[in-house]
């Protein structure tokens, strides 16, 4: 599952964001996943690596945190699940493979973004990238990241990270898929190629090529 | 007379033709799926311009369909920089041909002989050139489209794909291709390819050359890039009364 997952913080929550290609070897076996899964109402996960592996953490870390949700008497908080998180993937760490960046809202902490690569490191960040596609993107975040961004301006910097990343990683691609999670609650957007920028020796897409030969005025050049 | 004298260097860093044996053991940069049909007119190939370097997408302009003397085109797939010398094998092919000044020109037919040969040869050697061959004419009225792979196999049909085309494209052409088809046809019916492609090939680019060979010669069209349909509603909430599926 060679992916780009993304979780970014704003003044006020979480942007979580990825693209949606499963591949096995070279085919895509869906090309309209969902890898930003929900663990309780107000905290997700991005899973990258082994599709098998980070669905079976999502669904075990899903179901103790509904048992805490009970027993605590209140919505469970972003450090306890990403921690629920850590503790299967470092336990396991010789069994698993897999990346997962665990983002929420609470009402302690606010917005928080906690990144658990392989092995198990827990590490809380207010960004952050995994997958195969995040390697075309370091340089990018460290250029384009700033602190106190609005939400808009954050969802803004995932989608156009992650429509990036899928211009360069073969392991990357189909639609951007976003999760934005804050105090009033959690919205998902869905954004389809037509809606993403273009990029260096990208075209814009036509039906055919039919369309441009009998096209009367000729269109602008473009690399 | 020996038709192709190629006279031999001494081993420097620039020829491979060192005491000790290489073999090439895997590729670099590659170029994806090529397609290519018959129609009413001659032959029309379809190819995208990526050329990936494992799963990087770092090249996207490389043109993998070439024109061969006057009647044939060329498609390839696999290690860019073996296409490139196969590129420059022909060239000499050309040239030697052009040299007779006979009014004579090497057909398509003979041109994918010389490749199989090239082919095969490499790869008894065992040092391949890693390309999938397409190879297409039309000379004196008569159309031909052939294939060539590493290792030598070679065929002809009215319909031929490299990679996975032979998966995704073959079936669509093996069900919609006719012997009349007008190149408004055969453009939309590679185009329907592409598409597919472009949906299942993760090292497929989204931009698309198109050439033609017809007795009157070869055509390329400018590079564009298709129109993708993602909008089913069944992709915008995939996981709803699933939660962690996928």
């Amino acid at each position: 599952m060679g992916t780009t997952i993304i979780g970014v913080t704003y003044n006020g929550g979480v942007v979580l964001g990825a693209d949606s290609r499963t591949s096995t070897g070279m085919y895509i076996a869906n090309r309209a996943s969902d890898k930003i899964t929900q663990l309780t109402d107000n905290v997700y996960v991005c899973r990258s690596g082994s599709a098998a592996d980070s669905q079976i953490i999502s669904d075990y870390v899903r179901y103790y945190l509904h048992q805490h949700t009970i027993q605590l008497g209140q919505p469970a908080t972003v450090k306890v699940a990403a921690n629920l998180v850590r503790l299967i993937s470092y336990n396991n760490k010789n069994m698993l493979e897999t990346g997962l960046i665990v983002g929420g809202w609470d009402k302690y902490e606010g917005g928080k973004i906690y990144g658990i690569p392989l092995g198990g490191t827990i590490i809380e960040q207010p960004f952050a990238i995994g997958g195969s596609g995040s390697s075309y993107l370091y340089g990018f975040f460290d250029q384009a990241w700033k602190e106190g961004m609005t939400k808009d301006e954050a969802e803004q910097l995932v989608v156009k990270a992650v429509s990036l990343a899928i211009a360069r990683d073969g392991a990357s691609g189909g639609v951007v898929r976003t999760v934005i999670i804050n105090e009033e609650g959690v919205t998902r957007n869905f954004y389809t190629g037509d809606k993403l920028p273009l990029w260096h020796e990208e075209l814009e897409p036509h039906n055919s090529l039919l369309d441009i030969l009998n096209a009367s005025v000729p269109e602008p050049m473009s690399t | 007379m020996n038709l192709v004298d190629s006279t031999q260097v001494n081993s420097t860093l620039l020829s491979s033709e060192t005491a000790s044996s290489e073999r090439t053991l895997y590729p670099y940069v590659t170029g994806t799926s090529v397609i290519g049909i018959k129609y009413k007119d001659g032959i029309l190939m379809a190819a995208d311009m990526g050329a990936s370097y494992g799963s990087t997408l770092r090249y996207k302009s490389v043109e993998r369909l070439k024109p061969v003397g006057k009647h044939s085109l060329l498609g390839a797939s696999g290690e860019i920089s073996d296409f490139q010398e196969i590129l420059r094998y022909l060239d000499e092919l050309i040239l030697y041909d052009n040299m007779w000044d006979d009014g004579n020109s090497l057909g398509p037919k003979e041109v994918h002989n010389y490749l199989t040969r090239v082919m095969y040869n490499r790869r008894n050697k065992f040092n391949p050139l890693w390309n999938s061959l397409i190879l297409g004419g039309i000379k004196n009225g008569q159309k031909y489209l052939g294939m060539v792979s590493m290792i030598g196999v070679h065929f002809e049909d009215n319909h031929v794909a490299t990679g996975f085309g032979n998966h995704l494209a073959r079936p669509i052409l093996r069900d919609e291709w006719n012997e009349n088809l007008s190149f408004e046809d055969g453009v939309k019916l590679l185009e329907k390819c592409m598409r597919v492609l472009l949906y299942r090939d993760r090292s497929a680019v989204n931009k698309i050359q198109i050439a033609k060979i017809t007795e009157e010669g070869f055509t390329t069209y400018p590079p564009y890039a298709l129109k993708t349909f993602w909008n089913f509603s069944a992709f915008e909430n995939p996981t709803v009364g699933a939660e962690g599926s996928w």
